[in-house]
């Protein structure tokens, strides 16, 4: 029934649409008590339904954040242990080596000490012997033998003088002794001063260590409690392994590329060059293999050195396995080394066929013509076949660095994108709310003439017994 | 149940490799005019030949014919190869190729007349034979067809999947008193061609053959 056909129930069109309007309205109007509470329970069911959701994604973000909490301590604690078993096998080392000298260092520092009090003791200054002839001079002197003891004392005088002489030499004799054994008591000091120098050293390089275990110990401790700042710590150290790791991985990927061009049109010689498996050359296939079993032998080798610690099979091997693992991956590595500095070689080969095959086919002559600098190209084209495989063994420990910290990281992102989410609910919630109560007032706008008469009548009767209430119709539309 | 699962995932990843490879090759028949009124410009096969083969990869297809008094027989193939998988052994083939191609052209007899239907079928047949993806037929010819007598050629030709191109194609003392002839017989062989079901182009620039292959 179309809109012009309604209003031809009348023959003004005008009365019709006022009577349809009053009918309309009075119709709102006595459905209106059941039609608010049809929007205020839709409404609130929404609201509720989305505050539930709401309450639900937050549970889930706490329960994700609990287990990113736990996963962050646990490689924190990990890599604590392994810093402080570093720590401890490096003083291990220090005093197992300072001991190993120490009974050495002990009797050279004895022998040393023993000769240096002989030598002391030999040095001892001779005290010079008590003059005798002062007495006897003057008890001659003292003598009245008229000139008779001229002669004795000029006799006396010749004697000792000779006898200072003696004296003399015999001191500086003597001197001359001591001094030769303090001299050769120089290079024992020197000896002790070099032991003791060392034994600070040593004793220094300990107390370091030993401060450094403190601290891994305290940080160690405060992960083990839990604490908030250490987890602080750790989860922006993980973003920033996270994303560090992630360069070196973008740089490790573009050193693949470029082996893979160094090996691709060589493979076609061996494999085909129009073989294709799905969408894909086999050729292309096959040289991404081989450069796919380099990473992984050189994973394999890091385990087995246990640089890296991504395979607990391999760290838990015994260690005469681990080193013939050691030696088998390093050799498959050298064979896949030398294979590609082949293959490199080859591929200057077959590049140089084909440029000349091109020249004679365009009947470029000039192109044919070997450049004498050309082998330095294929040596450097070698040289890069032979050294990337080697060069990307070390994509492991970025490779560890970042899948331990991607765990990290990724729990982060979920968990904001779980916080946004329960933020976007809770508001819907509210909104839903709100939109009920407006959904209520935009309901009674058309209504506006019957609640008017309904309030002036309600005033009306309330006018005798009280003053009129502010809760009226109107103020709860 | 783990080795179910493995055994899925081996036939999976098996079953791409044993399908049929993916045809992936080109085609390419090279019919040279050698009729009296078109000799001298045989020379020209040559720079097509080695233009072709400079675009020609791995196992693709070439084979260069002459148009003569009767085209439709293997014996006026004059050199044909599919080249190897092998990048080096496919370069070796191009230069015995091209020194084929070169040794005929210095040595070309001139034919009393220009069978080009047959050459066309013989094409189409060494074409279809070679099963390549995509599969072209260049003509280097003034495309007037003078069949001798008692050579039947009014056969409708399948250039279904074909494309082919009409090269250096010359305009002869008689079009130029009356263009409509020539461009009747321009007009003549399109039909043939795209009635068949083939595309056809004309390409009369040699020095820009950058869209042929």
């Amino acid at each position: 029934m179309s809109m012009s056909s309604l209003l031809t129930f009348t023959p003004w069109p005008a009365v019709s649409a006022a009577i349809l309007l009053i009918l309309l309205v009075t119709a709102l109007y006595l459905a209106r008590t059941t039609a608010h509470q049809a929007i205020q329970v839709a409404a609130g069911a929404l609201s509720r339904g989305l505050r539930i959701a709401a309450h639900s994604v937050i549970h889930a973000q706490e329960r994700l954040a609990a287990r990113n909490r736990q996963v962050l301590l646990a490689a924190g604690r990990e890599s604590k242990e392994r810093v402080v078993e570093r720590e401890f096998t490096r003083v291990a080392d220090t005093v197992r080596k300072d001991l190993a000298g120490y009974p050495d260092m002990h009797r050279r520092l004895s022998e040393s000490i023993l000769r240096i009090e002989e030598d002391q003791e030999k040095a001892a200054e001779a005290p010079p012997e008590a003059p005798g002839w002062a007495q006897a001079v003057k008890v001659v002197a003292n003598l009245d033998a008229r000139n008779a003891g001229a002669e004795i004392l000029s006799d006396i005088h010749k004697s000792m003088v000779k006898a200072h002489e003696e004296a003399m030499d015999d001191y500086r004799k003597a001197s001359s002794e001591r001094h030769a054994l303090l001299r050769r008591m120089a290079p024992d000091w020197r000896l002790i001063q070099q032991a003791l120098g060392h034994v600070h050293k040593s004793v220094e390089s300990v107390i370091g260590r030993s401060q450094t275990i403190d601290r891994h110990m305290e940080e160690y401790e405060a992960i083990v409690r839990g604490e908030d700042r250490a987890l602080s710590v750790l989860s922006s150290s993980s973003i920033v392994y996270f994303f560090i790791s992630a360069l070196v991985l973008a740089v490790a990927t573009a050193g693949t590329a470029v082996n893979f061009t160094l090996i691709a049109r060589p493979m076609a010689e061996m494999v085909g060059g129009t073989n294709f498996i799905g969408a894909f050359r086999t050729a292309d296939i096959a040289a991404l293999v081989i450069i796919m079993v380099e990473i992984s032998m050189g994973l394999f080798l890091m385990e087995s050195l246990r640089i890296t610690r991504l395979f607990p099979v391999i760290s838990a091997l015994s260690d005469k396995i681990r080193v013939r693992m050691v030696i088998i991956t390093f050799l498959i590595l050298l064979l896949m080394a030398s294979i590609e500095a082949g293959l490199a070689y080859m591929r200057e080969v077959l590049l140089l066929d084909e440029m000349a095959t091109n020249a004679l086919l365009r009947g470029d002559n000039s192109a044919a013509l070997v450049n004498s600098h050309l082998w330095i190209t294929t040596a450097a084209q070698m040289g890069m076949g032979f050294v990337l495989p080697f060069a990307l063994v070390f994509v492991a420990i970025p490779l560890e660095t970042f899948v331990h910290s991607l765990r990290t990281v990724v729990g982060l992102i979920g968990i904001a994108v779980l916080q946004a989410l329960a933020l976007i609910l809770r508001l819907l919630g509210n909104g839903a709310r709100h939109l009920g109560a407006l959904a209520c007032r935009l309901y009674d706008l058309p209504l506006f003439g019957p609640l008017w008469v309904e309030i002036r009548m309600r005033e009306r009767t309330r006018n005798g017994a009280a003053p009129p209430a502010e809760t009226t119709a109107w103020k709860e539309a | 149940m783990t080795r179910t699962l493995l055994l899925l995932l081996a036939a999976a990843l098996a079953l791409p490799a044993c399908a049929p490879p993916q045809a992936r090759s080109t085609g390419v028949y090279l019919l040279i005019d050698t009729s009296g009124s078109y000799n001298r410009q045989v020379t020209k096969a040559e720079q097509i030949t080695l233009y072709a083969l400079t675009r020609l990869q791995s196992a693709d297809s070439i084979a260069v014919a002459r148009i003569d008094t009767g085209s439709f027989t293997e014996k006026d193939i004059i050199a044909k190869a599919t080249f190897d998988d092998r990048p080096s052994t496919a370069n070796a083939q191009k230069r015995a190729f091209a020194s084929r191609v070169e040794k005929f052209i210095d040595q070309s007899p001139p034919a009393p007349y220009t069978d080009i239907t047959g050459g066309l079928l013989q094409a189409i047949e060494f074409l279809n034979e070679k099963r390549t993806a995509h599969k072209e037929i260049l003509i280097l010819s003034d495309m007037k067809e003078e069949l001798a007598k008692g050579y039947v050629r009014d056969i409708p030709l399948d250039f279904k999947g074909f494309d082919v191109v009409a090269l250096n194609v010359t305009k002869l003392r008689s079009d130029n008193f009356d263009p409509r002839q020539y461009l009747g017989r321009l007009d003549v062989w399109r039909e043939r061609v795209e009635k068949g079901g083939g595309h056809w182009r004309v390409i009369n620039d040699l020095d820009h053959l950058e869209g042929l292959l």
